[in-house]
């Protein structure tokens, strides 16, 4: 198809280089430089998709960001994309596209029923409607409506793209590279400031690059161009195009989007896909310009009715004739602007304007091309269903209520411009109290909160000269204030005509006995209709009418429609603008790829992955691992076709009967040193530490302050002012802010440091009857006898050579050692363990036969050290000195805490010595009690008894201390399970402890 | 993201932190008799304002000190930084 719509000797496309592409499977063709919605007006495609809820035809709105309908499904490289905006995809060479909400296809588009049946789906249907039968929902009305709605279809595919986050930190960061940004920027630089200017077009100058304006002696174009080749030569100037700056945080960080290689067929080796710039500036320019906004009047979005910047913008930048046959319609000068360029690239328009005698120097050079113009005339409604083929229009009186004849006059397309929106999300994001302004109609920002100024357009200035002086004042002061340089840039002069006022005009009534639906908002098919219902349903706040139209939602967030919006609540109401305010502007400005927010942290890659020294030879011995915090652990080693069941239950029992060892590097480590580091554990810990001595360990639990158990773990005096404290491996890093807190804050006076060790040590726990005999062979010059090292003892031993410490410390119940080597030596040393242990029958066990050992001796771990368990519960009061103070003391007092009925820890046996019991089940009286069934306590873990081959659970429960021998049930709805079971105690094996002695 | 000076180690993101509640609590003197009340205000009870708000963060992926900020809690403004042996008047 060829591009019938292109003109021959305008834009800014590079017509050297024809590219091919798809759309809704047909091939077309553009330029390089075109953007998809170029390309597809530039071969007469106006018809894109269709609208969200009534599924009526619908083309293209804008050219750019601000473009509410012309979403689509993009497919590139084997991959796809939904929520594309046409108007900024630029166009590569293959580019395949579809439409989205239509099915089947977006010229006969089945939801078009809809249309015929809006009286149904009026303002708030989803709230009204559907609501009955309730089983409906969910098998009718919710799929129908979830195939209906969405913009749509996400890839459920793995994304292979590579997104990349950036740090970095500017003197000025300046926000858009119209001429604001440009000249603020150029002001700033050159008195040395660190200038970052983000352009979200591919293009820099903005509106330079579509008005007819002089600046100095060039075209503002070539202006522009000069100004930004000379800041990309400036060390301290990064210029981005493709970068959009979407979201204003605390503290002046602001968030920038880079699209790296969206307009590539594909991503280079080695780039992102797109790239997160995390900016924090001293001071940022915001000149984001404005955006200009429609008149509202009947079918204003059938194809073919578009912003007139946007028809200039196709005309300038892409050479491409948005119509043949255009009308304009306008309330300010911006629309003669653009019926000027069509006029001189030989296409006849008709403006029509709804002042009655405007005069300003752009509508005498309009008049004086010859263009037609029609002063107190507005276009009632746009006519076509699938194309714009004709307008109704009629004159309108001053008071602008009542029309007059309606005459039918045809054209392709209607050019419609209501004045310009200032864009102030950046800055409203940022804190700023907005400020209505009347000669605009329009927001603009107020008092700053941050360091930020908005210059330009944005600002609602939107004389070119104004805004050059303002711009490059604002550059020169902010970056002096910063470096101290005052080098003067002068002010090029500018030539630009001047225009009149606009008409405060923004809605054409609807005509005697018509019913056309006028939308506000386009994306969201919301009609000054839904708007009225909301109102006459008593929303009043701009928020609640917002969220019950849905009005300036979605992807768009209301850029073109959200001022008509509070224009009509306003006459409504009969209020003014600012008193019915804005809805607030929330980050980000425009879509932004879940993958840029995520960036490299995917996968693997989503948190770190912490590995033992001895991780190597557990993979190689078949170790199964499972995630225990950041580390990996060996869950259990499998041998033949063991599953995990069976392979705990072997490692256990080798445990009891000969010898095993377990890799407890993982447990957390801290040094505390110093003179007062005694009295440090001694406040620290609930129990005794001040006469420990030097070789020796001890076991001790802390407390919150409010009295709930935090950790447990030993503690060792390795020398007199030395000790080497342990924590459960989940809690190591609270354990060490915990210690930290007290000693910066609570209690300065203790010459104490502590510091983490956890990865300086290596460690490898030896337990079973005949780990005393291991031991021996491991340190022959040492006396490990029962006498020389004995239960919670310590030593240093010679390990073939390494330096070990060695901890006669138990958690399986059997006589145990603990040896530790620097990390470097671990491997060396579980090597040395498994060789000489042979004879010994030694297996390596995984955790999840340590968890069995443990919870068949009763000790306590993270199940039962919940956050909810005093040290009682737990069966460690023993371990509470009645005669010092410690952390959390007080609270144990509490009323709570102390009744005779306090949970506690007891064993839980199923009566049939079968039935395992399932963790987190719930313990009751009697399982056919009427429901809410009281609960009396729950599973805090369960194993299988290898020492009595039957289940075995720790159960947390109410009066525990007075339930043993009693007979309850435990019940598990998840799992549909009802036990009777036995409560014994929560020492299954070896109740006296002998063996740990021994 | 705030952006904190720590007073040890400069202006550093937020990320670098994790806050540690009202810095004006003071721990009841070990060893003190004192009554259920005192002991639920030092614990439990806090006076949430808005406004003005001295609190504790902790450098915990720098120089893993605790430090004190006056900090706004409605808009964030951030006025001083303290030590943490530093008496805040």
């Amino acid at each position: 198809m060829s591009q019938n719509f292109r003109l021959e000797n305008i834009g800014l496309i590079n017509r050297d280089k024809k590219l091919s592409f798809k759309f809704n499977g047909k091939t077309y063709f553009g330029y390089e430089g075109d953007t998809l919605a170029s390309a597809l007006l530039a071969n007469g495609v106006h018809l894109v998709g269709r609208s969200f809820k009534y599924h009526r035809p619908r083309g293209f709105f804008g050219a750019g960001v601000d473009e509410p309908y012309a979403i689509v499904q993009l497919y590139r490289n084997n991959e796809t994309e939904p929520n594309i905006k046409a108007t900024e995809q630029e166009l590569f060479e293959g580019l395949e596209a579809k439409s989205v909400n239509c099915w089947p296809s977006v010229n006969f588009d089945i939801g078009a029923i809809n249309n015929f049946l809006k009286i149904f789906l009026p303002a708030g249907f989803y709230y009204k409607t559907f609501m009955w039968p309730k089983s409906f929902w969910y098998r009718i009305y919710e799929p129908f409506i979830r195939k209906a709605a969405g913009l749509g279809v996400a890839s459920i595919k793995h994304d292979k793209e590579r997104y990349e986050h950036k740090y970095e930190y500017c003197d000025l960061l300046i926000a858009g590279s119209g001429p604001s940004g440009l000249s603020s920027a150029y002001a700033a630089a050159k008195n040395g400031a660190k200038v970052i200017l983000a352009e979200d077009k591919p293009r820099f100058g903005g509106s330079l690059l579509t008005s007819d304006v002089n600046i100095g002696n060039q075209s503002g174009k070539d202006w522009a161009d000069g100004i930004i080749a000379e800041l990309k030569t400036m060390p301290n100037v990064v210029v981005k195009n493709r970068s959009q700056i979407f979201g204003y945080y605390d503290h002046n960080m602001l968030v920038m989007s880079e699209k790296v290689s969206d307009h590539l067929p594909s991503t280079k080796k080695y780039h992102p896909n797109k790239r997160l710039w995390y900016i924090r500036a001293k001071e940022v320019l915001i000149s984001s310009g404005s955006i200009e906004r429609p008149i509202v009047f009947g079918n204003n979005d059938t194809p073919g009715v578009m912003l007139s910047s946007a028809a200039k913008e196709y005309l300038k930048v892409y050479g491409v004739l948005v119509g043949r046959n255009p009308l304009v319609f306008t309330n300010n000068d911006s629309g003669y602007e653009t019926a000027i360029e069509f006029k001189k690239h030989g296409v006849d328009p008709i403006v029509l304007d709804s002042r009655k005698n405007p005069k300003s120097e752009i509508i005498d050079e309009a008049k004086n091309l010859g263009i037609n113009i029609k002063n107190s005339y507005v276009v009632v409604a746009a006519q076509g269903y699938k194309k714009v083929k004709s307008a109704d229009i009629a004159s309108i009186s001053e008071d602008k209520k009542q029309l007059g004849k309606i005459e039918n006059v045809k054209c392709d397309c209607i050019c419609v411009s209501g004045f310009w929106t200032p864009t102030i999300h950046l800055a409203s994001q940022s804190g700023n109290k907005t400020k209505f302004k009347e000669e605009i109609d329009a927001f603009v920002p107020g008092q700053s909160k941050q360091n930020e100024r908005t210059l330009g357009a944005a600002n609602g200035i939107f004389s070119l000269e104004e805004t050059l002086k303002t711009s490059f004042a604002a550059g020169s002061e902010l970056s002096k204030k910063i470096t101290d340089n005052d080098n003067e840039v002068s002010v090029p002069n500018v030539v630009e005509k001047k225009s009149s006022q606009h008409d405060k005009f923004w809605c054409v009534p609807l005509p005697e006995g018509k019913n056309y639906k006028r939308f506000l908002d386009f994306q969201n098919d919301v009609s000054v209709s839904d708007v009225e219902i909301a109102l006459r349903e008593g929303y009043r706040s701009i928020e609640h009418v917002k969220r019950y139209t849905t009005l300036g939602m979605a992807t768009d967030q209301g850029k073109t429609s959200n001022l008509n919006g509070l224009q009509l609540v306003s006459e409504i109401e009969n209020k003014v603008v600012p008193a019915v305010g804005h809805t607030t502007f929330r980050p980000p400005y425009t879509p932004v790829s879940i993958g840029a927010i995520v960036g490299r942290e995917v996968g693997n890659h989503s948190k770190p992955t912490r590995k033992s020294p001895m991780h190597t030879w557990h993979e190689k011995n078949n170790a199964v691992f499972v995630d225990a915090g950041v580390w990996l652990r060996p869950r259990y080693y499998k041998r033949g076709d063991e599953n995990l069941f069976e392979a705990s239950k072997r490692e256990a029992k080798n445990v009891r009967t000969n010898v095993g060892v377990c890799d407890v590097t993982t447990l957390g480590k801290i040094d505390v040193k110093g003179p007062d580091a005694a009295e440090f554990l001694n406040r620290v810990y609930t129990n005794a530490w001040l006469k420990l001595p030097v070789g020796k360990a001890r076991y001790g639990v802390m407390l919150r302050e409010d009295g709930i158990v935090m950790d447990d773990g030993t503690t060792t005096r390795i020398s007199e002012h030395h000790y080497h404290m342990t924590t459960t491996t989940a809690q190591a890093a609270n354990v060490l802010s915990h210690l930290e807190y007290y000693l910066q804050l609570v209690w300065p006076e203790l010459n104490v440091n502590v510091v983490s060790t956890t990865e300086q040590w290596a460690g490898a726990a030896i337990a079973g009857p005949k780990s005393r005999d291991l031991l021996k062979k491991l340190f022959p010059n040492s006396d490990v006898s029962n006498e020389g090292l004995p239960f919670m003892g310590y030593m240093e031993g010679d390990l073939f050579g390494v330096k070990a410490r060695i901890f006669r410390i138990s958690f399986s119940g059997e006589l145990a050692y603990e040896v530790n080597v620097e990390s470097d030596n671990g491997n060396f040393m579980w090597e040395k363990i498994m060789e000489i242990g042979e004879e010994f029958e030694i297996q390596p066990y995984g955790t999840e036969a340590l968890s069995t050992l443990r919870i068949e001796m009763g000790h306590v771990a993270g199940s039962e050290l919940d956050g909810r368990t005093i040290p009682y519960d737990n069966a460690l009061e023993g371990l509470v000195s009645k005669k010092k103070d410690f952390i959390g003391k007080r609270s144990l007092q509490r009323a709570a805490f102390t009744a005779d009925d306090r949970q506690r820890i007891v064993g839980v046996v199923p009566i049939d010595k079968k039935t395992s019991i399932p963790e987190g089940s719930h313990l009751v009286k009697d399982a056919n009690a009427p429901l809410p069934n009281p609960k009396l306590g729950h599973i805090s873990a369960s194993c299988w008894s290898v020492e009595h081959d039957n289940p075995f659970s720790l159960a947390i429960l109410k009066d525990g201390k007075n339930m043993i021998g009693e007979k309850l049930f435990v019940m598990s709805p998840l799992k549909n399970k009802i036990i009777p079971v036995e409560i014994v105690s929560s020492h299954y094996v070896d109740p006296k402890g002998e063996r740990v002695r021994s | 993201m705030l952006y904190i000076k720590c007073p040890h180690c400069g202006m550093r993101p937020q990320t670098e932190f994790s806050y540690g509640g009202d810095a004006s609590v003071k721990r009841p003197e070990l060893n003190k008799d004192i009554s259920d009340q005192e002991w639920d205000d030092f614990v439990y009870n806090r006076k949430s304002l808005r406004g003005k708000h001295l609190e504790l963060w902790q450098h915990i992926s720098g120089c893993r000190q605790w430090i004190k900020v006056e900090r706004d809690t409605s808009t964030h403004e951030i006025f001083r930084t303290f030590r943490a042996d530093e008496e805040v008047a």
